[in-house]
């Protein structure tokens, strides 16, 4: 029943948002009386209230009688933010301080668009970036719509007033934004508004405090799993074990004659028992032996491995970047170096487990869910029950968690099946076994790099294969140009150092029954630690400081190199580290920011490695929370690391062998060392991302401080199959 | 079996009927409507379900609601006094920010209120070692470590006001 081809294309890609952001129109649009009728059914949901006398001055803002303003946004809070330094945003322009400020989520309209990708998503580290101008915006015609009130109502020119922390007075006039909503609401909107000058910022760029931390400290913010409707059947999930098997048949006696369980309902490749609790409900799921038919049955390591090298291998590849005459390059070059890498197959692990609430009638459905993608999941569910996606209504929860696994719709479809066979709503929750073992995962992938040296060890030929799975090929096929998914690539092909004018990096998509989707960072992901670590091995072969070399191969005034010499700057790089200390340090540019970390090491006689200290800096041209930013930056930190220390799932007879968290772990409390993170936000480049960039650089950076330690290449991960442990 | 429990949650008394075999974590959440308490593993692993039942940390999610009847427990929403002032390790990691997507705050909170019990000076590496069992995979950890250090100063101190 996860039927992807449902997905909706979009011709946005993400390089085109990175290249060409500038030239983008941001679609402005004053809200109609519709707007307003779609957006009163956002008060309807579970998870914000606001006063029923709150104006609605434009589709983003509301403002109650008592001055307390609401920021509207359809970007989904997953932790990274965006429900605070957007409201930030549109706070400045208006003129009101944050303590009056929250927010809510929007319902599914075009009002609320990802500028960027044209569909309420939030991804490709976008959140900020996409909403950030259209949020000052909201803020400044608000203002203006409230000085116009003002003026009418004092018979002053509006040019006279002066605004200051949600007031408006004039000589002998005062009033707050709160008594001047109502009128303010009725005003004509101004067709352009002049946006404050970064100079003139006091908000933007200021440690503002996160606006959803009260409700998270209390238990009061609603996540999925929280979610409570009326009437409701608790829903347990078990799906096809193997990849791609179906369900042949399933007895649903020994379930439903248990007491609390009122139905059984089969997918295509999934059953799901309905009770009156979740437990009761996975209990009888257990006490179920369908039986499947089908699937990648000869799928597991080894063939991933096989099919990968393979590709490494074959005559035919598509051509990913060709510049320059590569091969004869490489038969002047003074040395040759060949490294080949891999990468296994990640799968997400957010906190929360996947999950959703649908009521599905005849005439309409409702989703209570977190997720990523509310266009997508409205226009998936609508297909699968046969409604139009404006009969789909979408409240959008806090995520616990999300790194591009909220994305999908399968969770949601499966939600609305349940709810449409019992003709009631129903909480679908994931087991956590059913999480890792039906992922779609960071793909497994290797890639082969041959590059010349010249004399001076610096690279004069440079070429690279890729065999990893295609995540386009399922969700964005449009994107996939001769034969190149960019999401394989990504993160190789870049021109960030010096690279050899003579260079050829070839693309091979292997067929594998693995599910793999979009997870922190995508393609660079891995193709970062790819690029990083190769640069480091050459380094040693030039027998240069990795530092140093990497200076050498960017010019003088890359941003690159301010970055790196940030991080390097951070650790203390220029002084040697203490006796059995080692370092590594790497830098990638991923969606639009450029991150740099680096980290210092110790290992003992049995390879167990304590992570000392860590650095991280980033340049992302324009910062609007610091503090959340260095909260980003320290979490992608600790996610990059975690798969590079832990992360990947194992394959046999077709299915993922963990279940749990006992046997896949990830990085704890004990193994986070002190970080010291630097933000550069100057100059003239565009705003860049900031919840996936920091995730690249974890794993070089840690793979080049243990080859140090160990004198031994490092070409795959995670490290614990690499012999290493963590204490 | 039906079984009816008594106990005390967050300072009401309050009678449930449930299956023999119920857990504590869904008897909260879905019979009591105490959603803060969250649910990761279903195994005890990740910490999120973390209540206290007679004063002392326990994870709900491997605990039969039965083995509670009698028992005075406090979750998430019982943190805070009537009044809505925080409790000082509610306002520490609201204050030092030691979280992010929030979905194991409640698991982390209740945790480190109980370490204050037993360990109240506890040093930094003591508070490392305490959250052992609680899992986050969104923030750098370092800002949940700060927040609990200044949540058990605060404790002892009488807490800082924080009210909403």
């Amino acid at each position: 029943m996860t039927d992807h081809a449902n997905t909706p294309d979009t011709t946005v890609t993400r390089r085109g948002l990175l290249a060409g952001a500038g030239a983008l129109v941001i679609g402005f649009s004053l809200p109609l009386s519709g707007r307003r009728g779609a957006l009163a059914a956002a008060d309807d949901g579970p998870v914000w209230k606001t006063s029923d006398e709150a104006a609605q001055i434009n589709a983003w803002l509301r403002i109650g009688p008592d001055g307390s303003v609401t920021v509207v946004t359809g970007r989904s809070e997953m932790g990274q933010g965006p429900t605070t330094a957007l409201p930030q945003a549109l706070a400045e322009e208006l003129g009101v301080p944050m303590d009056r400020v929250t927010f809510a989520m929007s319902p599914v309209d075009p009002a609320y668009n990802n500028t960027l990708f044209g569909a309420m998503i939030t991804g490709g580290s976008t959140s900020v970036k996409s909403d950030f101008e259209q949020m000052r915006r909201a803020g400044a015609s608000a203002r203006e719509m409230l000085k116009a009130a003002a003026a009418e109502k004092w018979g002053v020119d509006a040019a006279e007033l002066k605004v200051e922390n949600g007031t408006i007075s004039h000589a002998h006039h005062s009033a707050t934004f709160g008594e001047l909503a109502g009128a303010a609401a009725e005003m004509e909107a101004p067709k352009d508004v002049a946006l404050k000058k970064p100079a003139d910022w006091t908000l933007i760029g200021t440690d503002v405090k996160r606006l959803d931390t009260h409700a998270k400290a209390t238990g009061q913010a609603t996540f999925g799993i929280d979610v409570v409707v009326p009437d409701m059947l608790h829903a347990a999930i078990l799906q096809a074990p193997t990849f791609g098997a179906t369900l042949e048949s399933v007895d649903a006696k020994p379930a439903t004659d248990m007491k609390g369980v009122a139905q059984v309902v089969e997918l295509d490749d999934a059953i799901m028992v309905l009770a009156d609790t979740w437990w009761t409900a996975d209990q009888a799921l257990s006490k179920l032996s369908p039986k499947w038919t089908g699937g990648a049955e000869d799928l597991d390591d080894a063939k991933v491995d096989r099919v990968l090298t393979e590709g490494l291998d074959a005559a035919e590849a598509a051509q990913a970047v060709s510049e320059g005459d590569a091969d004869g390059a490489l038969s002047g070059a003074a040395k040759t170096v060949e490294a080949t890498y891999s990468a296994p197959y990640l799968a997400h692990l957010t906190m929360e487990p996947m999950t959703a609430t649908a009521d599905v009638r005849a005439d309409k459905a409702e989703l209570w869910l977190p997720t990523q993608a509310q266009t997508w999941t409205a226009g998936a569910v609508a297909k699968a029950v046969g409604l139009k996606p404006e009969q789909v209504t979408i409240h959008t929860t806090f995520l616990g968690g999300g790194f591009g696994r909220r994305a999908e719709q399968d969770f949601a479809l499966q939600a609305a099946q349940a709810s449409k066979a019992a003709g009631r709503p129903v909480k679908l929750v994931w087991s956590r076994p059913q999480d890792v073992r039906h992922d779609f995962y960071r793909p497994a992938s290797k890639v082969r790099f041959t590059v010349g040296l010249d004399e001076d060890g610096l690279p004069m030929a440079w070429k690279a294969r890729v065999c990893c799975p295609s995540i386009a090929q399922r969700m964005l096929p449009s994107m996939i140009k001769e034969g190149v998914d960019p999401f394989a690539v990504e993160g190789l092909t870049e021109r960030a150092y010096a690279l050899p004018a003579d260079r050829s990096i070839t693309y091979v998509m292997p067929e594998l029954a693995v599910p793999v989707g979009f997870w922190r960072s995508v393609g660079h992901s891995q193709n970062g630690f790819f690029m990083e670590a190769m640069i480091d091995e050459l380094a040693d072969a030039a027998g240069m400081d990795p530092l140093e070399y990497r200076r050498k191969l960017l010019p003088q005034d890359s941003r690159h190199r301010r970055v790196l010499d940030a991080a390097a700057d951070a650790i203390g790089w220029s002084e040697a580290p203490a006796e059995g200390r080692h370092r590594g340090i790497a830098v990638h540019e991923s969606f639009g920011s450029i991150a740099a970390e680096a980290i210092e090491v110790s290992v003992d006689g049995d390879n167990k490695v304590t992570l000392h200290r860590a650095s991280a800096c980033v340049d992302c041209a324009v910062a609007v929370n610091p503090n959340i930013i260095r909260q980003q930056m320290e979490s992608a930190l600790v996610y990059g690391l975690t798969a590079a220390m832990f992360g990947g799932v194992s394959l046999k007879n077709g299915q993922v062998q963990e279940g749990n968290f006992d046997r896949i772990d990830v990085m704890r409390l004990r193994h986070m060392p002190p970080v010291e993170v630097r933000i550069i936000a100057e100059g003239d480049a565009e705003m860049g991302g900031i919840g996936e960039p920091g995730t690249p650089p974890a794993a070089p950076a840690l793979v080049a401080a243990l080859r140090r330690a160990t004198g031994k290449p490092i070409r795959s991960l995670p490290l614990t199959a690499e012999g290493f442990t963590f204490g | 079996m039906a079984l009816t429990l008594n106990m005390t949650v967050n300072g009401k008394a309050r009678k449930v009927t449930v299956e023999s075999n119920a857990l504590l974590s869904d008897v909260l959440r879905v019979n009591l409507g105490l959603t803060g308490t969250h649910v990761g593993c279903d195994t005890s692993q990740c910490g999120a379900c973390t209540v206290h039942v007679d004063g002392v940390s326990v994870k709900s999610c491997t605990m039969l609601a039965a083995q509670a009847d009698g028992a005075t427990i406090t979750t998430i929403e019982g943190l805070a006094a009537p009044d809505g002032t925080l409790h000082p390790m509610q306002a520490a990691f609201k204050e030092h920010h030691g979280l992010q997507c929030g979905f194991c705050t409640p698991g982390m909170v209740m945790s480190a209120v109980d370490l204050a019990r037993c360990e109240p000076n506890a040093s930094e590496e003591q508070i490392r070692e305490w959250l052992e069992g609680n899992i986050c995979r969104c923030t750098g950890y370092h800002n949940i470590v700060k927040a609990v250090k200044t949540g058990l100063t605060d404790m002892q101190s009488g807490g800082k006001v924080a009210a909403e």
